[in-house]
């Protein structure tokens, strides 16, 4: 199999970055949201988490389409960016949207188990011992959940990498800009003599989602109260 | 000093006691599901009583009444839980201090008179069930608590391990002078430790009486004990 082409360097480089940045936008949104679900009843809460599930049992071209109405240059969103100089449709910054979309339900559901299983009791020790809502969730509930959320991010990031309806509906196939890695591989396919290319970047995807579920695995495993006592 | 009274209706139990007492160590004893635990949870408020009043020092942590209710991280209680509670993703320094604000002057002498000089860098499931209460004692001490409460803090120990707690907490109630409220429903415990005893059963005050009047009546159980 012949090296990568400088093509296919530009798609995994550009998938690579809107999975990382993906992930990156979505955390603190979906620490907060998976703590309100976790941690608080209040109303239109089945009404969120039925809103939160859309992303993953809707078409996934039906998500860019809406992104698209919602963000494109004339829609209400991308009209008002528009204003400030930004533009999100057909640029990278979109791919990262889109994908940070698509993910956002894996993310959010991983890191509320998380806290669902983090013991409600040792929240109320530290209560008692001062720690205010914050240095609670800072000191005890992130580190205990740990494991849980590495585990969504790497969910998310996978779902972000292999995006592909959403952020070509939304983005479209724009070589160096919105071309990734599962888009070049779809445009391969559908190019006379692309096969080998095709094998190059499904080559290429097996061994980035190995890499990111054994680092997954390792830093999970890591956890320092995990290890057990000499 | 305390002053309590509270009423709350569970669906299997109706707490409605009031009790004062000036005590520096109160027990307050009873057989299990009797309500003991809910009154210590209520003084450090991790229950909302229906209604009710709670001061300590003529602090008033809790008054229905006139709509106070201190939040549980300010109300500086210090709690020992039956089950220890300790953090089990820090070490038993990063426990100790958990609850410290500022410079930690106590911590070396908490450390010698709990005897914890030689766990500081375990965690939690390395150390035995006595080990374990040690420690909790010292992180609810080390806060700076207005009161401590104990809650059936030698339950769950082996015979040595039980009698090493008791003999801490009984050099920390001479050393100390901590107000501290003792759950428990062994006589013994109540009479080596308590000043005062609060006797409840299914929620309500029975009887309230000085421990040595509380150790005659139990002398038999004590003995045995």
């Amino acid at each position: 199999m012949s090296a990568l082409a400088p093509d296919d360097w530009q798609a995994l480089a550009l998938s690579l970055r809107v999975g990382f940045l993906s992930v990156l936008v979505s955390l603190p949104f979906a620490l907060a949201l998976a703590w309100l679900m976790s941690r608080r009843r209040f109303p239109g809460r089945i009404l969120l988490e039925s809103l939160l599930f859309l992303p993953l049992i809707l078409p996934p071209v039906v998500t860019g389409y809406a992104l698209l109405a919602l963000l494109g240059r004339h829609g209400p969103l991308g009209a008002l960016l528009g204003e400030f100089g930004i533009v999100v449709a057909f640029r990278w910054t979109g791919a990262v949207i889109a994908a940070a979309v698509m993910g956002f339900p894996l993310l959010v559901l991983s890191v509320r188990v998380a806290f669902d299983n983090v013991d409600r009791r040792l929240e109320a020790a530290a209560e008692t011992l001062g720690a205010g809502a914050w240095r609670r969730f800072a000191t005890i509930t992130l580190p205990l959940s740990l494991r849980g959320i590495v585990a969504g991010c790497v969910l998310a990031f996978a779902r972000a990498f292999g995006e592909f309806g959403a952020t070509i509906s939304f983005v479209s196939n724009i070589p160096g800009e919105t071309r990734t890695l599962p888009i070049a591989i779809y445009e391969l396919l559908n190019a006379p003599g692309g096969m080998p290319g095709v094998h190059r970047l499904a080559l290429v995807s097996l061994v980035v989602a190995l890499g990111a579920s054994t680092a997954a695995a390792l830093v999970a495993g890591r956890a320092p109260w995990r290890r057990r006592p000499a | 000093m305390i002053e309590l009274a509270l009423r709350h209706a569970y669906a299997d139990l109706e707490l409605d006691l009031a009790f004062r007492s000036d005590a520096r160590t109160l027990a307050l004893y009873g057989d299990s599901g009797a309500g003991k635990t809910s009154v210590l949870n209520a003084i450090a408020g991790l229950l909302a009583p229906q209604s009710g009043r709670i001061a300590i020092d003529g602090e008033v942590l809790l008054d229905t009444a006139r709509g106070v209710a201190v939040p549980v991280s300010r109300r500086r209680i210090g709690y020992v839980f039956q089950d220890g509670r300790l953090f089990p993703h820090l070490d038993v320094r990063r426990n100790l201090l958990y609850g410290v604000e500022g410079p930690h002057a106590q911590f070396a002498m908490m450390v010698e008179l709990l005897g914890l000089g030689a766990l500081l860098q375990r965690r939690p499931d390395g150390l035995s069930g006595g080990e374990r209460q040690r420690v909790a004692i010292g992180r609810a001490l080390l806060s700076d608590p207005r009161a401590l409460l104990l809650d059936e803090p030698l339950t769950g120990l082996h015979a040595q391990a039980r009698q090493q707690v008791l003999d801490h907490l009984r050099r920390l109630k001479r050393e100390l002078r901590v107000f501290t409220v003792l759950v428990s429903h062994h006589a013994d415990e109540v009479a080596a430790l308590a000043d005062e005893v609060v006797r409840i059963d299914a929620g309500r005050v029975v009887r309230q009486q000085p421990v040595a009047e509380f150790a005659a009546r139990h002398a038999r159980v004590i003995e045995a004990g």
